[in-house]
């Protein structure tokens, strides 16, 4: 039942990714308003999807690959709604759109079936992990998304390009402000997911860390961005460098879930 | 009731013959007066500008119209009509609606897409209004205009881009720094184009403003005019560091500020961003400053290049307008056409004859076993009753739609009876073709 909502999940996010890019070309305000109502609509049918899934299942539905990328891209399109409503970047759906949808489309590929969950992982600490560590993804794919537009806009300042996206993406200041903001938010999580993950590992596995694929990246990610943070706050990395490189921890993050889940399976293999 | 204008704009007629035609603003109520008055004109607006005077009227008869403002433009003024003919255009009908939406909305601007013209255009207006020279058609046009103009300043980006090399400056200062509020500048040198970026740049919420000049007096001089503080020119670099924005605009010969110069700095100001503007020839700034991260650095051809390719952008956004335009013109059309008096006659007897028909069967539902001769004489009492009621009015209309304010009876039925049913409209229409 909930399927039906996935479907129109993913068509609301399709047409408003074609919206959007017929946005960047003519830059109509009509397009970016339509574009942002169709996002608006597809969280909607996206809300219902987790909730069917949530009941069905009886348990936080982010035990396979497949319903994690749908919780995942469901807690990016809710936080660019909340930074709409903050910041009133309207391109912003631009990017957010299309990441959306492909991360569905990724989904629909894989198998849906619910699978019990092993009982010695079901525990209260499946939720709490599970939640914060995919906000904290969250938070890094906006603060990857606020890189990239830095990283056009500060192209076609440095080339006088006077054209094109240039009209429709906000200051470069702001860009890199809120790629900032982002990492603030997104590092944290980061680290309370890492956390929490040991001790439901100690709680269900018995121990903290058994220097398992999942946890050796998910701390070289965190030293990424540790590294990142440190670099913004005491030398003064702003700008290109620091969209960079959050674009490049993004790419281990999201590299590194996926091939993990790829070759180990859900919950991080670590029932092997 | 016909909507004609004559005007004249700056692609029609060179200054001197504007300067001759244009209407001192003290003028215009005594010219408004005297077209109504001694003119066959019932309606009309002047329009005065440096790059346009037109005359917006309402007449009988379109080629009285325009013959009668012609005349009068050329004896107010007291220029011949055969000088002053080539540089005339008129508009007549849906043609001077297009127009006037198009004159409002800044797209027949000498600079496509400023705002000042629609300002000018309420001024006109509300001088017409208060002399009592707009009537129905007038209030409803300009109205129109009005709200036009609204819709396509929001819907499009027509006046967003600048299109002035100081302006160019304040909107690229915009794409690196968001809001300016609290920035710093400093001007380098003095000039005019400097001088004009830095108010521009005031006025977009610059918080200081930072003077140096080789000639220390007349960097006071200028700190003074600007309400800054004034630096001494060996000094200047020392006090780079603080500063946001730096326009330079010295006669040096040389580069006065280097790629060290501002590596330095950056390290001082945790490389924030810094907007450097090059104005001078030659250049004051290495053009290497641009490849330093954070630092942004236009000259003066850039800055041109901004300009022109903004005014491209303008005219891609007026295709948009135009078709903004299109749109409003047909619900204006509607609402034109509808103060025909036939259309008009033809809905205020069907809607009269509907009311009838349904109480009269209301009333047959509760009068039982009434004869077929009872029937025949309720419903052509009925009916006389009716007939009877629109008698008066229906005259009336028809006489007075001829007259000057035929329309606004037309109107003032329209509006007591709700007559705004597209359909019948439509089907009157269609019937008389």
């Amino acid at each position: 039942m909930s399927y039906i909502f996935f479907h129109i999940t993913a068509a609301a996010y399709f047409v408003a990714t074609l919206i959007y890019i017929a946005y960047l070309f003519s830059h109509r305000a009509g397009l970016v308003k339509a574009g942002r109502y169709l996002l608006y609509g597809g969280f909607g049918a996206h809300t219902v999807t987790i909730i069917g899934r949530w009941i069905e299942a009886g348990r936080t539905p982010a035990t396979s690959l497949h319903e994690s990328l749908t919780l995942y891209a469901w807690l990016t399109v809710a936080l660019y709604i909340v930074l709409l409503y903050r910041y009133r970047i309207t391109v912003l759906g631009a990017f957010v759109a299309p990441f959306a949808f492909l991360l569905l489309v990724t989904a629909s590929l894989l198998p849906k079936e619910i699978v019990p969950l092993a009982p010695a992982l079901e525990s209260y600490w499946l939720p709490v992990h599970v939640i914060l560590a995919f906000l904290g993804n969250a938070f890094f794919t906006l603060a990857c998304i606020f890189g990239i537009m830095y990283l056009i806009q500060d192209r076609y300042l440095k080339k006088r390009r006077i054209k094109g996206l240039y009209f429709i993406l906000p200051s470069v200041e702001i860009l890199d402000e809120l790629n900032y903001r982002c990492l603030t938010y997104g590092f944290p999580l980061l680290t309370l997911a890492i956390i929490t993950g040991a001790i439901w590992s100690e709680y269900s596995l018995g121990s903290y860390w058994s220097w398992e694929a999942r946890q050796i990246w998910s701390l070289i990610t965190w030293f990424l961005y540790a590294a990142l943070l440190h670099g913004r706050l005491t030398t003064g990395w702003r700008g290109r460098k620091s969209a960079m490189f959050s674009v490049v921890a993004f790419a281990v993050l999201i590299g590194s879930f996926f091939i993990i889940y790829l070759l180990f399976g859900g919950a991080h293999g670590l029932l092997r | 009731m016909n909507l004609v204008i004559v005007g004249l704009n700056h692609r029609t007629a060179p200054i001197d013959i504007r300067e001759r035609l244009s209407f001192p603003e003290e003028s215009i109520e005594e010219a408004l007066g005297r077209l109504v008055g001694q003119y066959d004109i019932n309606e009309c607006v002047i329009l005065s500008t440096c790059n346009r005077v037109e005359i917006v009227g309402i007449s009988r008869e379109i080629e009285k119209g325009i013959r009668e403002i012609k005349r009068f433009l050329s004896e107010y003024h007291s220029i011949p009509l055969r000088d002053l003919d080539d540089h005339l255009y008129v508009h007549t009908g849906e043609d001077a609606v297009r127009h006037l939406f198009r004159v409002a909305s800044g797209l027949d601007s000498m600079v496509m897409g400023e705002p000042q013209i629609l300002g000018q255009v309420k001024d006109s207006y509300s001088i017409a209004v208060q002399n009592d020279t707009a009537g129905v058609i007038i209030n409803k046009l300009f109205h129109k205009a009005f709200s036009v103009a609204k819709r396509i300043r929001t819907e499009t980006r027509i006046g967003a881009a600048a299109v002035s090399i100081s302006y160019a400056a304040v909107e690229l200062a915009k794409k690196i720094f968001g809001n300016l509020t609290g920035k710093t500048v400093m001007l380098v040198g003095a000039g005019e184009m400097a001088e004009l970026a830095a108010k521009h740049l005031l006025t977009a919420g610059v918080r200081e403003i930072l003077i140096t000049n080789r000639t220390y007096e007349r960097a006071v001089e200028m700190a003074r005019e600007f309400r800054g503080s004034a630096v001494m020119f060996r000094e200047f670099l020392h006090y780079i560091k603080g500063v946001d924005i730096v326009i330079a605009s010295t006669g040096s010969p040389n580069f006065i500020i280097r790629p060290d110069d501002v590596m330095g700095v950056m390290r001082e100001r945790k490389h924030r961003p810094m907007f450097f503007i090059d104005i001078a020839v030659p250049r004051n700034i290495d053009p290497l400053v641009n490849n330093i991260d954070n630092a942004y650095l236009f000259d003066i051809d850039d800055l041109q290049g901004v300009v022109e390719a903004n005014l491209k952008e303008r005219a891609r956004e007026a295709e948009e307008a135009d078709a903004i335009i299109d749109e409003e013109m047909d619900t204006f059309y509607r609402w034109i056409n509808s103060l025909d008096v036939v259309p008009t006659i033809i809905a205020l007897k069907q809607r009269l004859e509907k009311i009838r028909k349904n109480e009269l069967e209301k009333a047959l539902g509760q009068l039982n076993g009434l004869s077929e001769r009872e029937i025949r004489i309720l419903d052509a009492m009925t009916s006389s009753i009716t007939k009877k009621i629109l008698h008066n009015p229906i005259n009336r209309l028809k006489k007075e739609a001829n007259n000057v304010d035929g329309d606004f009876y037309i109107e003032a039925v329209r509006k007591l009876f709700e007559l705004e049913d597209e359909e019948a409209l439509k089907k009157t229409r269609s019937g008389e073709e």
